[in-house]
């Protein structure tokens, strides 16, 4: 039986860009259906009724939300191909810790980089270096963080890393003067082709928080 | 598993996040040792060594290597004691459903109950809305099971009996009856409550009260 997909989604995401990615992994077919948040969709609002937002993925008709929890149910439902998550409990355990630290940290320190000024926005800088600091420390000599091939923490981080050239700019401060290795890291990501089909162009991101800030009035 | 496994649960007693970790270790019938943190103090070397990262309880330790974040570690001990009483179903698209609702309760309804019983006034009065509205869309979910997980109790109860041992502290400090709006969960809580494992690992709902009383002055909340 053919499996249909559809991935509701909204082009910056960096949360999209991790259903993407998984599904490229996998080497899934998937239909890409683009919101407008400002406009959401009746789809979208039926099939996110708790939280309206994107990503959702539609796997035959039924709807699946939270973007970690959406590459999780990839990874279960096709296991035979490139599996993300390792296969002991300690090392899943310590895996969804670090993606669960991604999500609870990186989001919100990276906004308020782009969108604070003084200290506000200092104090997000040095709070969001010290962030990719502990990752840094936790890939030590790995490749990737899941070992010898991106992993599920790789999915959760990566996406993050077109953003970077909007946070630096908008900071006014380098990521890979502080954290070569992670960048590095980034670089052997990229290199593959479903990271680099997966992510957005750094300049385009730019762009659209360029036009974020303008809309809200920030300078 | 070996019956030389080591289990340390890092504490706190009223904790409704332990207290999830409590009823999954419980479940399995799975013994270990508690270490108590009292949080109104400074954090012991022990939790700061095994959670450097977040600082906070619940942690496992499991023949010496730590598990943090609570449904982490339901999740983990689902995974490794595989063999008996599953907490998560096996398909993986209900898998997902109970993993989403567990992570709203996190998101959206723990922020709202802080709410009620740590803020007055206009704040405390938002809360209380709010919270009601989260917890009658997690009602939806019970649909006419006598568990979120089906049958028996699985991973989404697990998650949220907590919080329904909070009931009666959130009841007597919001003033209002929670209950009357969400008569399916308070049944549903009673349901559970019968259950042997539930009540040898909980604190009744009338000792959570006293110690949030407690936490509360000592804090200064």
């Amino acid at each position: 039986m053919a499996d249909e997909i559809i991935l509701l989604d909204f082009w910056p995401s960096m949360f999209g860009m991790r259903v993407r990615l998984a599904l490229a992994e996998k080497g899934l077919k998937y239909e890409y259906k683009e919101e407008d948040l400002r406009n959401k969709s009746p789809l979208l609002l039926e099939m996110n009724p708790v939280h309206k937002k994107i990503p959702v993925l539609i796997h035959n008709g039924k709807p699946i939300c939270e973007s970690l929890i959406i590459v999780q149910y990839i990874d279960e439902v096709w296991h035979d191909k490139s599996p993300l998550l390792p296969s002991d409990p300690y090392q899943r355990a310590q895996a969804r810790f670090w993606a669960d630290y991604v999500d609870k940290k990186l989001y919100e320190l990276g906004r308020k980089i782009w969108s604070t000024k003084g200290e506000e926005q200092e104090t997000a800088k040095k709070e969001f270096i010290e962030c990719l600091k502990l990752l840094e420390g936790e890939l030590g000599d790995k490749p990737y963080f899941g070992g010898e091939k991106i992993g599920f923490v790789d999915v959760a981080l990566v996406t993050f890393s077109c953003w970077f050239h909007a946070y630096e700019s908008f900071g006014n401060f380098s990521i890979e003067a502080e954290c070569p290795k992670l960048i590095a890291w980034t670089k052997r990501c990229m290199e593959k082709e479903s990271v680099s089909s997966s992510l957005e162009d750094p300049h385009k991101v730019h762009g659209f928080v360029m036009g974020m800030k303008k809309k809200l009035g920030i300078e | 598993m070996a019956n030389s496994d080591h289990i340390v649960l890092l504490d706190f007693s009223g904790s409704p996040f332990v207290m999830r970790v409590r009823l999954a270790l419980a479940a399995k019938g799975i013994e270990y040792q508690i270490k108590e943190e009292d949080l109104t103090q400074s954090k012991s070397s022990l939790l700061l060594k095994v959670n450097p990262v977040h600082k906070k309880i619940p942690v496992l330790i499991h023949n010496g290597k730590p598990v943090c974040e609570s449904l982490i570690i339901v999740e983990y001990i689902d995974e490794v004691w595989k063999d008996r009483c599953p907490l998560l179903p096996a398909d993986p698209y209900q898998r997902a459903k109970a993993k989403f609702w567990a992570d709203f309760i996190d998101k959206m309804v723990h922020p709202s109950s802080y709410k009620v019983w740590a803020a007055n006034g206009e704040v405390q009065e938002a809360g209380k809305k709010e919270f009601i509205d989260r917890i009658k869309m997690l009602e939806g979910e019970l649909k006419s099971n006598p568990y979120f997980g089906g049958e028996t109790l699985g991973f989404l109860d697990i998650a949220f009996l907590p919080l329904y041992y909070w009931f009666h502290t959130l009841e007597t400090f919001g003033k209002f009856s929670i209950e009357a709006e969400c008569p399916k969960l308070v049944a549903w809580g009673k349901r559970c409550m019968e259950e042997e494992f539930v009540c040898a690992s909980l604190p009744h709902p009338h000792k959570v009260y006293d110690l949030v009383v407690e936490y509360k002055k000592k804090m200064g909340i």
